[in-house]
């Protein structure tokens, strides 16, 4: 019968917390820089031009087809070797994941602007307002409303899949626990803490969303049209 | 006396390699109340929708003010229409438009929706543009639904926001695209009094409608639209009541068939 033993997990907290500390750091730099990526990406897949969109379109494709594993590979390996550039592992992480989040990130985008009713551009459009106009004042609040629920979720993926820069020595939380598992030999206590630790952060954040679902569900629109 | 304040002159547009009205010819003067009849599917909304660029009309030109809009250019054999972006918007800042299915905009309140052409295309500080907005809002029997979003609005009202809203950027001419064809019956008429209350303010407008009533009431002019463009006009009483050609008499029998 195996014997269960926290204590030496409890006495190295603070190094899960470290883990912690870097995992929502990177998770933070991914979705901050992965919104606006994906926006811009969706946004010139849509355009309409071919020189903008048929780009936009390939990074898209490419990083959601390939594992994110071999994207944080080919930056973290890969570009130093073609562009001659230093590269941390804090570096490749926060590039592969804003770039990976982007790519999902515009396809949310995408669906959700695409589902704005033609009228509402229209409608626009007849008081004079430019295409950007549009775009900012009467589509994407709409569009944003309606990919709020794609988004979390899609974040909530995000943070899972950073676990993976563990594997290029950046210190999340999962690097954190095994080298803690290898320090105090108590593996199952160890990862079962980090465990328990993203289910508590997720679920907080997850909260949080439904939260702010529920606000702008308040504030009109969503009561049918 | 001021020259016409919109015309259409040869003025066409294709869906593909089908036509749908050409070589339409139309001077608006100021004050005219014109009627835009036809069977569904006759081009009714597509030339409205042309005179605000909503769609590109493929041929000829409309003249705003005494101003052609758009530049022509030699191009190969024939002439080629184009159109600054920047010129189509201030255009549409002259020409209101209302639409069938009202598009107001569901996230934001009534007054903002009214609000929201002064604010972002004319530049109007918002403690200048809100009571401008409530006026409108006022002058169509709604001020009391300022903060109310339009999700709680019944369809008359949601129209007669959509027409505040056109108002509020004090157009030169209102076009109306089937304003009443989406409404319950029983909310067809506030909609009908509020467009015939600006009729009384001497408004120029241009109103697609099925109301041929309504048209026959309000119209100086009525325009019936067949066969790819202008097929009858004149004053009400001439189109509606007496008209001279066969497919116009076959439209206005139909209508009228029902009537008791």
């Amino acid at each position: 019968m195996y014997s269960w033993n926290f204590a030496p997990v409890l006495a190295n907290s603070d190094l899960l917390l470290a883990g912690l500390w870097n995992t929502l750091a990177l998770t933070f730099v991914a979705l901050a820089g992965g919104l606006p990526v994906g926006l811009a990406l969706a946004l010139a897949r849509l355009s309409g031009t071919r020189s903008l969109s048929v780009p936009a379109g390939i990074v898209i494709e490419v990083f959601r087809t390939t594992p994110p594993l071999v994207q944080l590979f080919w930056f973290y390996f890969g570009l130093p070797i073609v562009l001659n550039v230093e590269m941390t592992p804090y570096l490749a992480a926060a590039l592969t994941f804003t770039i990976q989040s982007g790519a999902f990130f515009a396809e949310i985008f995408r669906a959700g602007i695409v589902s704005v009713d033609k009228g509402q551009r229209e409608a626009a459009r007849a008081i004079g307002m430019s295409s950007t106009q549009t775009m900012a004042r009467i589509v994407l609040p709409q569009a944003v409303k309606r990919m709020f629920p794609a988004m979390m979720e899609r974040s909530i993926e995000l943070m899972k899949t950073t676990t993976l820069v563990a594997t290029v020595s950046y210190a999340d939380l999962l690097y954190q626990a095994n080298e803690l598992a290898q320090k105090t030999f108590r593996p199952l206590e160890v990862f079962t803490a980090a465990a328990l630790i993203y289910f508590v952060t997720i679920s907080l954040f997850s909260a949080l969303g439904a939260l702010v679902e529920r606000r702008m569900a308040a504030s009109g629109e969503m009561a049918a049209r | 006396m001021a020259g016409p304040v919109l015309s259409l002159k040869g003025l066409g547009k294709r869906f593909g390699a089908s036509p749908v009205f050409s070589g339409v010819d139309l001077d608006v003067a100021s004050g005219d109340r014109i009627a835009i009849i036809g069977a569904s599917g006759s081009g009714k909304s597509t030339l409205l929708r042309c005179i605000n660029f909503l769609e590109r009309p493929d041929e000829g030109r409309v003249i705003l003010g005494g101003e052609p809009v758009g530049e022509a250019r030699q191009r190969g054999g024939g002439t080629e229409m184009r159109y600054d972006e920047r010129a189509l918007n201030r255009l549409r800042q002259r020409v209101g438009m209302v639409f069938q299915q009202f598009n107001l905009f569901p996230h934001m309140t009534v007054i903002a929706n009214v609000m929201e052409g002064l604010v972002t295309v004319k530049r109007i500080a918002r403690d200048e543009a809100r009571p401008k907005a409530l006026a409108e809002l006022a002058r169509v029997g709604l001020a009391d639904k300022a903060e109310a979003y339009p999700a709680h609005l019944s369809g008359g009202q949601k129209q007669r926001v959509a027409i505040a809203r056109a108002l509020a950027m004090e157009p030169e001419i209102l076009l109306f695209d089937e304003p009443t064809s989406a409404l319950d019956p029983a909310l067809v008429g506030e909609v009908l009094n509020t467009i015939q209350s600006l009729a009384e303010d001497g408004r120029t407008m241009l109103l697609v409608t099925h109301e041929i009533g309504f048209a026959y009431h309000m119209a100086t002019r009525v325009i019936f639209l067949a066969e790819g463009g202008i097929y009858e006009q004149g004053t009400p009483d001439e189109v509606l009541k007496a008209p001279r050609r066969p497919l116009t008499q076959a439209f206005i029998a139909g209508h009228r068939r029902f009537n008791f």
